[in-house]
């Protein structure tokens, strides 16, 4: 049933990394990552998975919820990481043809598929414990600087706030028009590609001409509500970064500190 | 002047002619914690006469008085929208956030009330719709009765002297129409508030202080429920219902029975009937 | 003449998760040819769920639905010629057109049968004066019709199609009187007219019981009573119990009924009504002119 969708992975929970600043996580999020791929050696790596491990440890996500979320990305991973295997060089293991896999390509491919594996963990902690309203809260917040050079900061923040709204309404909308055209014997699951697409129109014009509907609708409701933009505008919910929030940033910095001087100072090939 | 006056108000949704008018002269004053009823079939100016309320449509001739301010000037319209609330049919496309608290916030939000205060308008406008315990839930996964008593909450967390609501509940089954409508009705006797119902629903307008009919874009009929609901064949001749009480009481009526024309409610029905039946029972 | 047979159907939402949820359970009864039945029930009684498995767009969890006494599921690739031959009209079908024209959205059902373009044109024809679209309105796009045209349209688009059984889920939801009136005597006069089975889903007892041979009620995923309307409404305090309500005028007649007066039980209309309190009337003047 469409109606159980919910929106992104967010599980709700009382953990300390749900009651961290939005605007906190999202920052400390965004800066693991750009650290993951500034981390040039296995022991650079090795300090950033101690820190998103550390992060999934404080989220009170089960493990096996982290596993699931690698599910979808479990073929790139294989993929670059076989692809990697074919690369660099140093001692050769196996040589078959022109395939050939040496100790760098084995290093390689297994850094690159850690490097994955630990994005994947570092966003999903984000998603796990940040609602999407509260991830948008804390971009429009993060972002506000940007309205100085004339970008419509708050428009964004509506606009994903009313996405964030109507997609599951839509989605529903969406099965129950295909089942009123599967009743009127519209053919969707069999035939080409072409076939396909086009056995679509009767959904997606029928979707389109709705939205349009909800959208006026939707305008109205805001015009009677009061709604002039963002100008004089307040904020029910405001957010304070606590001692927390500070602490974690304060830890992320070091590791990544600690990331840029091990890139610098180790030049093992295989560390 | 009442509370909200219209005088000789027309409009009509196209600029040039041949106008054809949506409201035609439409006089009509409805006092302060007054709970109206307005009636008439689709088309017959009802869904506009509401929009000219909160100032969402100007006049195209006459005026229309919110609290003794001219909807016509534009420095007001932001105070008669904070004052006069307007719910409309699907509760779907009314609400803007996807956390039910978030939502109701969102008018007061846009009034520039004070953090703290709206936190405490937001909980008090959810408790008195009775969705309090729902305050963190998101809207799609609420029953469509569940979901309008959000969007209620949603205008009365503004604050307002007065609630249009336009078909609120012909989307809704008989659970989601009596939650709404109670809603309704305790937010008019326990706070004050003016309501203008707007619905294809007899048994909902039986209930109001005062029914208005509409046809046409004119007032067809107003007075209180006994009044507009005894005139069962002019009604009839709009296609408009009329409770079944009351249709009976008229059938009979034609039959040649003396009976009054003014029963709403099935227990009156039955008082009525019992006494002319008398001493026919059997057991 | 036995059309359609449900037997012990039950279905699960998403079984085997946390989230399984079991709409129907062991759901068993009969429709024969030619009736028109109401159902009622209060939102999630899974009066939706079942009428899905009718048509097969869902395939239930266990039990078969029988159409003609084969199962409909025999040939599950033959699924879709089921359709064809059970019309389903979901609630506010206005929302699915999607043609350039009327005539072509109502064709859009025909044309999927593979019919020849003649039958199509004379499907099509006979479909709009079941629902009264002038051939005007035919040539006009679907999206510059009032309400009350753009349902009639679309119910049209499935009368199109010649189903034996036809489903409404609310054809009249949303409609002010006279779209109601209007949609109701239309199809009672394609009934009368096709003698086809008719399944209406409703929330409006009095329409219900203005129309239904028979009224099936479900409640919690179970058929609870299936009967006559009369029967059916008759037990106004069980029904009560489900969220139901019963027309008032049959409010009205029971209320008597309870307090001893001689009137017939299940009345569901005013001229039964009117039929039933007349003759009393007149006795009783007559008792008290001989007194």
């Amino acid at each position: 049933m469409v109606r159980d969708i919910t929106l992104g992975q967010f599980l709700p929970g009382d953990s300390l990394m749900h009651r961290l600043d939005p605007r906190a996580k999202l920052g400390l999020t965004l800066s693991v990552i750009v650290f993951i791929f500034v981390a040039g050696n296995f022991l650079g790596l090795a300090v950033m998975t101690g820190l998103v491990f550390l992060g999934m440890a404080v989220s009170g996500v089960s493990i096996g919820r982290y596993l699931k979320s690698l599910k979808v990305v479990l073929l790139v991973v294989l993929f670059t990481s076989l692809l990697n295997l074919f690369y660099g060089g140093g001692e050769v293991l196996w040589e078959w043809g022109f395939l050939r896999i040496t100790w760098g390509g084995v290093s390689n491919s297994i850094f690159v598929a850690v490097r994955i594996i630990v994005l994947i963990f570092a966003s999903s902690v984000l998603t796990f414990t940040t609602s999407p309203t509260q991830l948008t809260d804390a971009l429009e917040r993060l972002m506000k600087p940007l309205s100085l050079i004339r970008v419509p900061v708050h428009e964004i923040a509506m606009m994903m706030t009313i996405a964030l709204r109507f997609i599951p309404t839509l989605l529903e909308e969406t099965d129950k028009i295909m089942n009123a055209q599967k009743a009127r014997g519209a053919d969707m699951e069999s035939g080409g590609i072409l076939k396909r697409v086009k056995a679509l129109v009767p959904v997606l014009v029928p979707l389109f001409v709705s939205s349009f509907r909800r959208a006026y609708e939707l305008a109205t409701a805001m015009e009677c509500r009061c709604y002039r933009g963002g100008k004089g505008r307040t904020k029910m919910k405001i957010l304070h970064m606590k001692a927390r929030d500070y602490i974690s940033c304060g830890v992320a910095a070091a590791a990544g500190a600690g990331v840029i001087l091990l890139r610098i100072f180790i030049t093992h090939p295989y560390l | 002047m009442e509370y909200l006056q219209t005088q000789e108000l027309t409009y009509s949704y196209h600029k040039e002619p041949p106008l054809t008018l949506a409201l035609d002269g439409v006089t009509l004053g409805i006092g302060k914690g007054e709970f109206v009823a307005l009636l008439g079939h689709n088309g017959c100016g009802k869904s506009t006469l509401a929009k000219q309320f909160n100032a969402l449509i100007l006049p195209s001739g006459g005026t229309v008085f919110v609290d003794s301010m001219d909807t016509k000037d534009q420095s007001l319209t932001f105070e008669i929208r904070r004052q006069v609330g307007l719910v409309q049919q699907n509760p779907d496309n009314q609400l803007v956030a996807s956390v039910v608290e978030e939502d109701v916030a969102f008018g007061p939000e846009n009034i520039g009330v004070p953090p703290g205060e709206i936190r405490e308008q937001v909980d008090a406008a959810l408790k008195a719709v009775g969705m309090y315990e729902y305050r963190t839930h998101a809207p799609h996964k609420l029953s469509g009765g569940q979901k309008q008593r959000v969007a209620i909450a949603g205008i009365l967390a503004m604050q307002p002297a007065c609630i249009v609501l336009d078909e609120p509940t012909a989307m809704l089954d008989p659970r989601g129409r009596r939650e709404v409508l109670e809603t309704v009705w305790k937010l008019n006797r326990e706070k004050g508030i003016t309501v203008v119902l707007i619905t294809h629903y007899m048994e909902e307008a039986a209930q109001a202080d005062r029914v208005v009919v509409m046809d046409r874009g004119k007032v067809l009929l107003d007075g209180t429920p006994r009044q507009v609901f005894s005139q069962v064949d002019l009604l009839k001749e709009h296609a408009l219902d009329v409770p079944q009480a009351t249709e009976l009481m008229a059938l009979l009526r034609r039959e040649g029975c003396e009976v009054p024309n003014d029963v709403l409610t099935a227990e009156e029905c039955t008082k009525v009937l019992e006494g002319l039946l008398g001493g026919t029972q059997t057991g | 003449m036995k059309i359609l047979e449900v037997k012990g159907v039950s279905y699960q939402y998403s079984p085997k998760t946390p989230f399984c949820k079991t709409a129907l359970e062991d759901v068993s009864f009969s429709i024969e040819q030619g009736e028109w039945i109401g159902v009622i029930g209060h939102t999630g009684s899974g009066k939706s769920t079942l009428i899905q498995h009718l048509n097969g767009l869902l395939r239930p969890t266990s039990g078969t639905v029988l159409l003609h006494g084969k199962d409909i599921w025999e040939n599950p690739k033959k699924i879709r010629s089921i359709r064809f031959q059970v019309g389903m009209v979901f609630q506010y079908p206005e929302y699915q057109l999607f043609e350039e024209t009327v005539e072509k959205d109502i064709a859009f059902g025909p044309r999927n049968q593979k019919l020849s373009d003649s039958e199509i044109h004379d499907r099509v024809q006979a479909a709009a004066k079941f629902v009264g679209l002038s051939q005007e309105m035919l040539k006009k796009s679907p999206f510059e019709l009032s309400g009350g045209e753009k349902r009639r349209a679309a119910i049209a688009g499935v009368i199109a199609m010649d189903p034996e059984v036809l489903i409404l889920d609310e054809p009249t939801a949303g409609l002010d009187p006279m779209g109601r009136d209007l949609i109701l005597s239309q199809l009672m006069e394609y009934h009368r007219e096709r003698k086809n089975t008719v399944l209406v889903v409703s929330h409006s007892m009095e329409d219900i019981a203005a129309t239904a041979d028979r009224v099936l009620v479900l409640d919690q995923g179970n058929v609870v009573m299936f009967g006559e309307p009369a029967e059916v409404f008759s037990r106004g305090p069980e029904l009560a119990d489900m969220g139901l309500q019963v027309p008032q005028i049959t409010q009205i007649m029971a209320k008597l009924r309870d307090k001893g007066y001689p009137v017939p039980a299940g009345v569901l209309t005013l001229q039964q009504a009117v039929q039933a309190l007349l003759p009393l009337m007149k006795r009783q003047e007559g008792g008290k002119a001989d007194g």
